[in-house]
């Protein structure tokens, strides 16, 4: 008897097919991961076995955990399997835990909701988890809040309270996506660590197919809301049948081509960079004091260069582009675009200014949704002096649209009728709109599935052969930086530890630091080639 | 959480001495010579004059400030100018009536809005969240003067019940007390019921969209336990905000509410020494209801760090 | 659209028209007085019946609509003409001192009920309606900087903020172009709100006689007339209770209505 079966699994919310004649297995001690691009209806999978939906949700078909059909079992026996035969693990773990409970409290709710022991040897119990987890009470008090432990650190809460009653079946929805990549390399240890231990089975949602190839025992792939290919892990990387499958494993190893770099002209020059922010007072009449987020950073991009900016959450990175863009001061040190200063006086330099451009991470937050996409895109002439007006506006308004490869009709629109992948294509046009000298990137992938990501990077790929464009790519994600750029720079706790070649810096990298991130970050195992029999 | 209750004391106090600022310049600056105001334009140059002497106007407006702050730090508010006893003595009096009646409609105010307010949320769309959200909608576009008079119709005039007006006193026992406070009260209470049950309805059904509710809910806790042990104290945050904010208006309202019930409290001591003139009690008694709010405002600040971990830690 | 926000704007425009017809007609004069009328229930000929003075009623009731509307209206002017610059500059300036004072400013005005600002002019510069719209206008202004600060605050956060800013645009700029533009539902929300809660607070100040004074009709001032008689002619004091109410409610459910056709997320304050 399989620990848990769904047959043909149908679910509607409000009479929209989310997902149709879904099939999945999973063996006691095996991890099944269910894989696929945002809609595909991975998520709902899990919350349809926890029997967790949202209002209006209707299913059909089976899921039987241990034999025991769960589809039609009452909310109060579903209650009793929830958290003790089957825990949960979420992706935001920022928001996953009540802010006003200590944790000892909200791990043992798990044990003594279940009425599983008394409460003195479930404080025991969970005191035993949480050092299971990698959280020992006598670092990490029971009486410790949730705010103050880190992210890594409150997923290590939430899985203790999920494995608190040793369940027989873990389901981690998206359990490392908001987490760095050496916390996440440390979380899925933890996860495959607990696997093994307690035999239990486990359900793993995640886009990320490094991360699935590197932890599944099964992969079961999804997109809108039907599996398209189910198999072995082994035999599917060794030869997948289904051309979305094949197609979402080319594109998150993508590669481009980039032209060769031109000369060796500096164009943004950052000279010893402070930027410090004051801390919130803790004593009343004592000055504050000061959390050094660039700590005297010093590097040159040439004209006509790609580089790339890499580090952690909290590395300064995000600083550090915002003071590039003149946005905020900085403390000590100078950052010079073609030998002029970005921030003069206690104002941003406005002749500088034009020559920069941006694009941002989030597709959905980048746009003023009162505005419509000609508004939008031209919003940066505002820096020149003679913005240009009537036709000739239209004709840059439409060529760069092109450019991005939308149709010049699609100024008339507002923001809201474009889907992620076009809207970050709107971003670029509206960087590109006064051919800026450099372009920062900011996380400008980040939010992208992987296919329209693959799109993203071929379309940077034709612009930099279009248009000679120079700059900055700032990401967390190294895979993507390594093909995208010429030169990188990693980034710990404020400083630049170690800047070259991108392809020497990946290959034998110096720092001990940029080996840890190389080690940590999942990759997918080089495939052979399929054997014709 | 030390640290954080200094702070807000500090701000506390400051707030008290940029308020009395305000309130004494309206009262002591803005009608020019109080002394004239006080009397009319048809007063004698004499009496005038001893007036200006007793209230001490021979003196700069920035000394008169600080001799009026400094006397009321020691529980000294002046002399009442038409009755000619000390406005401490009479405020002092009328506080115990407007105050129980402030606080006595606080307390059914919060009975009756967080059982409403929780049984809604959770009920969410059913008919008896309809129910409840149609009688609180109703409740809010009540004017509680309005619906005192309909409760003295109803309750005193026709089934008598309880009196139509006046104050039993505290002497006769706490009960003749508050019995003759209770439908003020209840006039009070209700439509601020109605406010702060929608705003614990809708504080609660924000944190029932939050992960650690679902969280909660992958534990093995039902809706029910999901809500009272993870919701109801996070859903605590924004209400203490409007109780804080609703203790002001009941104080206010407490003012007008006399009025119905011809009750002897500092409202009916407001409204006479504005009609007599009497710019001294008027002051003292604008002041301590400035006091009584921003002091509560305080206690709010204290509550916010009992319930929230988050502000205790901080600074 | 939804029921609420029909019935509510229904109610709504029935007052205000009320108010509006009461400017070229009313049933009788309104402040005509008839001894030999006085007290009369509703009925043909007075429809809502007529007073102590033998006044009528419904002619009351309609020229009261006029001060109500008028005092509420121009209140929420002052605050939404006040508050929500100050809003959008304390936003613009966040943690700045500038942020500070208004704020600190703001939590001060807090601790000013209407009815105390109102006792504190009236006693000083005598009674009127204008004392009702300064003293409920201030206490709106707080209202109205404080809601537009925090939404401006989280749009500032936003990477179209950021874009404007990398465009070069000032913070008064960007707050005229962007940010005014994306808070206007939730000041429309919140100006309906308010201007229920400037009707309520009218009644009250002037049944207290802080308000409108006589011969300016007002239901306040009705009900503060009817006291005295409400055990032999309760429609005193019902009639002008019932057109407050439903004023109120009117105001409410379209404010409520208006926020779920404009944008549900929207939060309202209300005290």
């Amino acid at each position: 008897m399989s620990l848990l079966r769904i047959d043909d699994l149908s679910l509607s919310i409000h009479g929209f097919d989310i997902l149709k004649g879904v099939n999945l297995i999973i063996e006691p001690g095996e991890i099944v991961a269910v894989t696929g691009e945002s809609g595909s209806g991975k998520s709902m999978t899990a919350l349809a076995v926890m029997q967790l939906l949202p209002d209006g949700a209707r299913t059909s078909g089976s899921i039987r955990l241990d034999g025991q059909e769960i589809l039609t079992l009452p909310e109060t026996r579903m209650c009793a399997l929830r958290g003790a035969a089957v825990g949960m693990v979420f992706q935001e773990p920022m928001t996953a835990l009540n802010p006003v409970k200590t944790i000892g409290d909200q791990v043992m709710e798990t044990i003594l909701i279940h009425k599983a022991m008394p409460p003195d040897q479930a404080e025991d119990r969970a005191r035993e988890v949480l050092t299971r987890v990698g959280l020992p009470p006598d670092r990490f008090p029971l009486s410790r809040y949730p705010h103050e432990l880190s992210g890594g650190q409150r997923q290590r809460v939430v899985i203790a309270m999920a494995i608190a009653l040793r369940p027989k079946l873990l389901i981690a929805d998206e359990p490392t996506t908001a987490l760095d990549v050496t916390t996440q390399a440390q979380i899925l240890d933890l996860l495959k660590g607990l696997v093994d231990e307690y035999g239990m089975g486990m359900l793993m949602i995640t886009h990320d197919l490094a991360v699935v190839a590197d932890m599944a025992d099964h992969i079961t792939v999804m997109r809108h809301g039907e599996v398209v290919e189910a198999a072995p892990t082994p035999q599917l990387l060794a030869g997948m049948k289904h051309p979305y499958t094949k197609m979402l494993f080319a594109a998150s190893e993508h590669q481009v081509t980039l032209p060769e770099p031109l000369g060796q002209e500096p164009l943004l020059a950052v000279a010893n960079v402070v930027r410090d922010y004051p801390l919130p007072r803790t004593r009343l009449f004592a000055r504050p004091g000061q959390h050094r987020a660039v700590d005297h950073v010093s590097f040159t991009l040439h004209r006509g260069e790609r580089l790339g900016l890499v580090g952690e959450s909290g590395c300064g990175k995000s600083t550090l582009t915002r003071a590039i863009l003149g946005l905020e001061p900085v403390q000590d040190g100078h950052i010079l675009l073609d030998g002029q200063p970005v921030y003069t006086g206690n104002r941003p330099n406005l002749a500088v200014r034009r020559r920069m451009q941006v694009v941002f991470q989030d597709p959905y937050g980048s746009f003023n949704p009162r505005h419509r996409v000609d508004r939008l895109v031209t919003e940066p002439f505002f820096l020149l002096e003679k913005p240009p007006t009537g036709t000739e506006r239209r004709d840059r308004i439409a060529e760069m649209l092109t450019a991005v490869g939308l149709s010049p009709d699609d100024a008339g629109k507002y923001i809201h009728e474009f889907s992620g992948g076009q809207r970050q294509r709107i971003a670029i046009a509206r960087a590109l709109i006064t051919r800026p000298q450099l372009i920062l990137f900011d996380e400008a992938v980040s939010a992208l599935d992987v296919s329209v990501r693959a799109q993203i990077l071929d379309l940077l790929a034709e612009l930099c052969a279009a248009y000679d464009l120079t700059y900055l790519f700032i990401s967390h994600d190294l895979s993507v930086v390594r093909t995208i750029t010429d030169r990188v720079m990693v980034m710990q706790a404020g400083r630049i530890v170690e800047q070259g070649e991108t392809e020497q810096v990946f290959s034998d990298p110096q720092h001990p630091y940029t080996e840890a991130l190389i080690a940590a970050a999942p990759r997918l195992p080089r495939r052979r080639p399929m054997v014709a029999r | 959480m030390l640290r954080y209750s200094l702070k807000r004391a500090l701000s506390l106090v400051l707030s008290l001495a940029v308020a009395s600022l305000v309130i004494f310049a309206v009262i002591e600056v803005a009608p020019g010579d109080p002394a004239s105001f006080m009397l009319g334009v048809n007063a004698q140059e004499d009496t005038l004059a001893a007036l200006r002497a007793e209230l001490g106007l021979d003196v700069s407006k920035t000394e008169r400030y600080f001799t009026w702050v400094a006397g009321m730090l020691q529980g000294d508010f002046g002399v009442s100018y038409t009755y000619r006893t000390p406005v401490s003595k009479m405020v002092a009096d009328r506080m115990w009536v407007s105050l129980p009646l402030a606080l006595y409609a606080l307390a059914l105010s919060t009975a009756i809005a967080f059982p409403a307010g929780i049984y809604a949320a959770s009920r969410r769309g059913k008919a008896g969240d309809v129910a409840v959200m149609g009688a609180t909608q109703l409740g809010v576009a009540v004017p509680n003067f309005w619906f005192a008079m309909m409760l003295v119709l109803v309750f005193a005039i026709n089934l008598r019940w309880f009196n139509a007006g006046g104050f039993a006193g505290w002497d006769k026992g706490i009960w003749a007390g508050l019995h003759s406070l209770t439908l003020p009260a209840v006039a009070l209470a209700l439509p601020q019921a109605a406010i702060l049950a929608r705003v614990m309805r809708s504080a609660l059904l924000d944190i029932l969209g939050e992960d650690f509710m679902r969280t909660a809910r992958a534990k093995g806790l039902t809706r029910r336990q999901a809500l009272w042990r993870h919701g109801v104290r996070n859903a605590l945050i924004p209400v203490l905000t409007i109780i804080g904010l609703q203790f002001s208006f009941l104080l206010a309202g407490s003012i007008i509410i006399e009025q119905v019930f011809y009750l002897p409290g500092l409202g009916r001591l407001v409204f006479q020494s504005i009609s007599s003139r009497d710019l001294i009690v008027v002051e003292s008694v604008v002041m301590l209801l400035v006091f009584a709010v921003i002091m509560v405002n305080f206690l709010v600040d204290l509550a916010y760090a009992a319930v929230d971990p988050r502000l205790r830690s901080r600074t | 659209m939804s029921r609420n926000l029909i019935l509510g704007a229904a109610l709504s425009s029935l007052v205000v028209l009320a108010a509006l017809l009461s400017f070229v007609w009313t049933p009788y004069d309104h402040a005509a007085l008839n001894i030999p009328a006085k007290l009369q229930t509703p009925g043909a000929q007075h429809w809502f019946g007529t007073d102590h003075f033998g006044r009528d009623m419904f002619s009351m009731i309609m020229v009261g609509a006029r001060t109500s509307i008028a005092v509420a209206l121009l209140a929420v002017g002052i605050g939404m003409s006040l508050g929500v610059p100050l809003g959008l500059t304390a936003a613009a300036r966040k943690g700045s001192w500038l942020d500070e004072l208004i704020m600190r400013g703001n939590d001060l005005v807090f601790a000013f009920p209407s009815l105390v600002i109102a006792i504190l002019i009236t006693a000083v510069f005598g009674a009127g309606a204008v004392n009702a719209i300064i003293a409920i206008g201030i206490f709106n202004i707080p209202v109205f900087a404080r809601i537009t600060r925090g939404a401006a605050l989280s749009l500032w956060e936003r990477e179209f903020i950021m874009a404007a800013r990398v465009a070069g645009k000032g913070a008064a700029r960007i707050s005229a172009e962007h940010i005014l533009p994306n808070v206007a539902n939730l000041l429309i929300v919140q100006g309906t709100i308010q201007f229920s809660l400037g009707i309520l607070a009218e009644a009250g100040l002037s049944y207290v006689g802080l308000g409108a004074q006589p011969p300016t009709p007002s239901w306040g001032r009705m009900l503060a007339d009817a006291q005295t008689m409400v055990s032999f002619a309760p429609h005193l004091a019902l009639i002008p209770g019932v057109a407050i109410i439903l004023t109120v409610l009117g105001l409410n459910l379209m404010g409520d209505g208006l926020r779920d056709l404009l944008d549900p997320r929207i939060r309202v304050a209300r005290t």
